[in-house]
């Protein structure tokens, strides 16, 4: 068995299969990002050629950092990110603890009812959640996509977050209780380290669609000061005509913090830190 | 210090009932074990009595003081568990230290308990590792050095040997003996495995489907088992059980006598048989015999013997030690 398991065949293969899968995710990356370190001319005319002496050019990054406010936008991107993805997973993990520790009357159907938003997209709601918006005088501040995209990621946070926690040890939580443990720190000091992997699966898959979004920010925060890096991009995009140099730029630059904190959770997602806890 | 009293305990999931009203009495230093085949109900009792379920009705009380509405870091008890239940984040000193901190109590106190305990399981140089650092056994001795630490009124131990292997289990099964000792402490255990119950228990409480069978120390339980089912769960192997009108005796429905009571010879007995197959045990020979009038039988004999499949065998069952049975299933005096 472990001989067929090992044979070099099935490993070529195995790695050819993955190694065209990595190409395809890869290649419009890098066509973005090589492109934006080209002249206009040399994107147009050879769109896969790397940039050389002659056609090599900053004039992308320079048009992005002189126009607009392209610091605050990352900023605001950032914040609205990092602040969602925290209240994600703080909300999504207590709803999910509840939902696997504790017995209770409508038990299943409260998380059925949670996992409800998992089917139905948030953006058939856009209208009434705009009349909300304005109503609470929420427009065009960062509150409002935090607030947003909160309600976005719960759904699939308190599924996934639920299902691993009923796989944390009753016996610890039950020792946790005999030594005189809140439930709260219970939670926090004993069952939240053990589901930390999924804690960043949940973080990973909240954090992309936010991060990526045009949507919201479009219509619920557009003006200057609260515009995410994504909206403030497409000020390159004309009806007529778009500064190409400057939105490959500004894409590239974009990936940039995302691929960092993808980095930090990925390390999570590999690290077993809890082997030999429990048995 | 530390007595129990269960008052008529019920509980059910729903729809299912799986205690039906437990009375039961431990006097303080006591060790008792409950003992039952899966699905009793005896680990749901336990939790009962730690309070990490509450009972659907019935009083549970712990130095005579009613404990139904206090939480369990405030029973004065501590458990066991099967999987260990240590805290993965901790090493061996603080597990065992942090029921004490949760209590408020000053860091030289638990220092010094701590240290008692450590010396007691000789846990000294793991003291620094973490959970995920020590092996099986370590991490139970760590388990029980964080319930002794709790200086309580009741263990509370959840098959704490299940996990181990046979000859650790022995060596932790001595460990929990002298500990008993040592301690003087209350002790409530449970298992499934009656070596345990019968090695390591005062008394012995045998629960099937949610009801007390019979209460009573070791050798009660073995001498006189009240019903079929402690007499068929104590032993081992199990005790033949026959039908009376098979042997044509009355007053009775099932006679059982027990593999260990019966004598073979090969030229006269009561029942003739065949022998189906023989097992040596080196210490034990254990028969399996296919009787004319008894049907079919297991008799134990000390020592070696060299029988083999096929021969003609007479079982002779010890009068006196031949139990009989009504048609209930209770036991005819």
């Amino acid at each position: 068995m472990s001989k067929a398991r090992h044979s070099p065949w099935r490993s070529v293969a195995a790695h050819a299969a993955l190694i065209t899968y990595t190409a395809i995710a890869l290649f419009p990356v890098i066509v973005i990002i090589i492109n934006s370190f080209k002249t206009r001319q040399a994107i147009f005319r050879s769109p896969l050629a790397f940039p050389d002496e002659k056609s090599f050019s900053l004039i992308g990054y320079q048009t992005v950092l002189a126009q607009g406010d392209f610091f605050l936008y990352f900023q605001n991107s950032l914040i609205v990110t990092v602040a969602s993805l925290f209240f994600v997973l703080l909300f999504g993990a207590m709803a999910a603890f509840a939902l696997a520790e504790y017995r209770f009357r409508g038990n299943t159907l409260m998380g059925l009812y949670l996992a409800l938003g998992i089917m139905i997209p948030i953006r058939l709601g856009t209208v009434a959640i705009l009349q909300l918006m304005v109503a609470s005088g929420l427009v065009n501040t960062l509150t409002a996509l935090i607030l947003v995209y909160t309600a976005q990621g719960l759904p699939l946070a308190v599924f996934i977050l639920s299902e691993f926690m009923k796989q944390v040890s009753d016996d610890l939580k039950n020792a946790g209780r005999i030594d005189g443990l809140s439930e709260y720190r219970i939670f926090f000091r004993l069952v939240l380290p053990l589901v930390r992997p999924a804690m960043a699966t949940v973080a990973v898959f909240t954090m992309i669609p936010i991060w990526n979004d045009l949507w919201f920010p479009l219509i619920l925060a557009p003006a200057e000061s609260t515009k995410t890096i994504t909206l403030g991009a497409q000020i390159f995009l004309g009806q007529f005509v778009t500064n190409w140099n400057a939105v490959l730029a500004a894409l590239s630059l974009a990936i940039l913090p995302v691929l960092i904190l993808y980095l930090i959770f990925s390390r999570q997602l590999i690290r077993g830190i809890t082997a030999g806890a429990v048995k | 210090m530390g007595s129990l009293t269960l008052e008529n305990i019920r509980k059910s999931f729903g729809s299912v009932e799986v205690l039906k009203g437990i009375d039961l009495d431990v006097r303080d230093g006591e060790f008792v074990i409950f003992v039952g085949p899966s699905g009793c109900g005896k680990s749901t009792l336990l939790r009962v009595i730690a309070g990490l379920e509450d009972a659907t009705s019935g009083k549970v009380l712990i130095d005579g003081q009613p404990v139904d509405n206090v939480p369990p870091a405030k029973r004065g008890i501590a458990m066991v568990f099967q999987s260990y239940a240590l805290y993965p984040h901790l090493n061996a000193r603080d597990n065992m230290g942090l029921g004490l901190k949760q209590a408020g109590r000053p860091r030289e106190e638990i220092k010094a308990r701590v240290a008692t305990a450590s010396k007691m399981l000789g846990l000294d140089e793991y003291l620094d590792r973490r959970p995920a650092e020590l092996s099986g056994g370590q991490r139970q001795r760590v388990a029980i050095g964080r319930a002794i630490v709790r200086n309580p009124k009741l263990f509370l131990f959840d098959e704490p040997l299940s996990n181990l292997d046979a000859a650790l289990r022995v060596n932790t099964r001595l460990e929990i003996a002298k500990l008993h000792r040592e301690l003087k402490a209350t002790m409530i255990y449970v298992t499934h495995d009656q070596v345990e119950a019968m090695t390591l228990a005062n008394r012995i409480v045998i629960l099937n489907a949610g009801r007390v069978e019979q209460i009573g120390t070791p050798m009660d339980l073995y001498n006189r088992p009240a019903n079929l089912f402690v007499a068929g769960f104590i032993g081992s192997p199990k005790m033949n059980f026959i039908e009376a009108e098979r042997l044509g005796e009355s007053g009775a429905s099932t006679l059982g006598v027990r593999p260990e009571h019966i004598t073979v010879d090969p030229a006269s007995g009561d029942w003739k048989g065949i022998v189906l197959h023989v097992e040596h045990l080196g210490a034990d020979t254990i028969l399996y015999l296919d009787t004319e009038k008894a049907g079919l039988i297991t008799a134990r004999l000390f020592g070696e013997h060299q029988f083999a499949p096929d021969d003609i065998l007479f079982a002779t069952p010890q009068r006196q030690r031949i139990y009989r049975f009504d048609s209930e299933g209770k036991v005819v005096a």
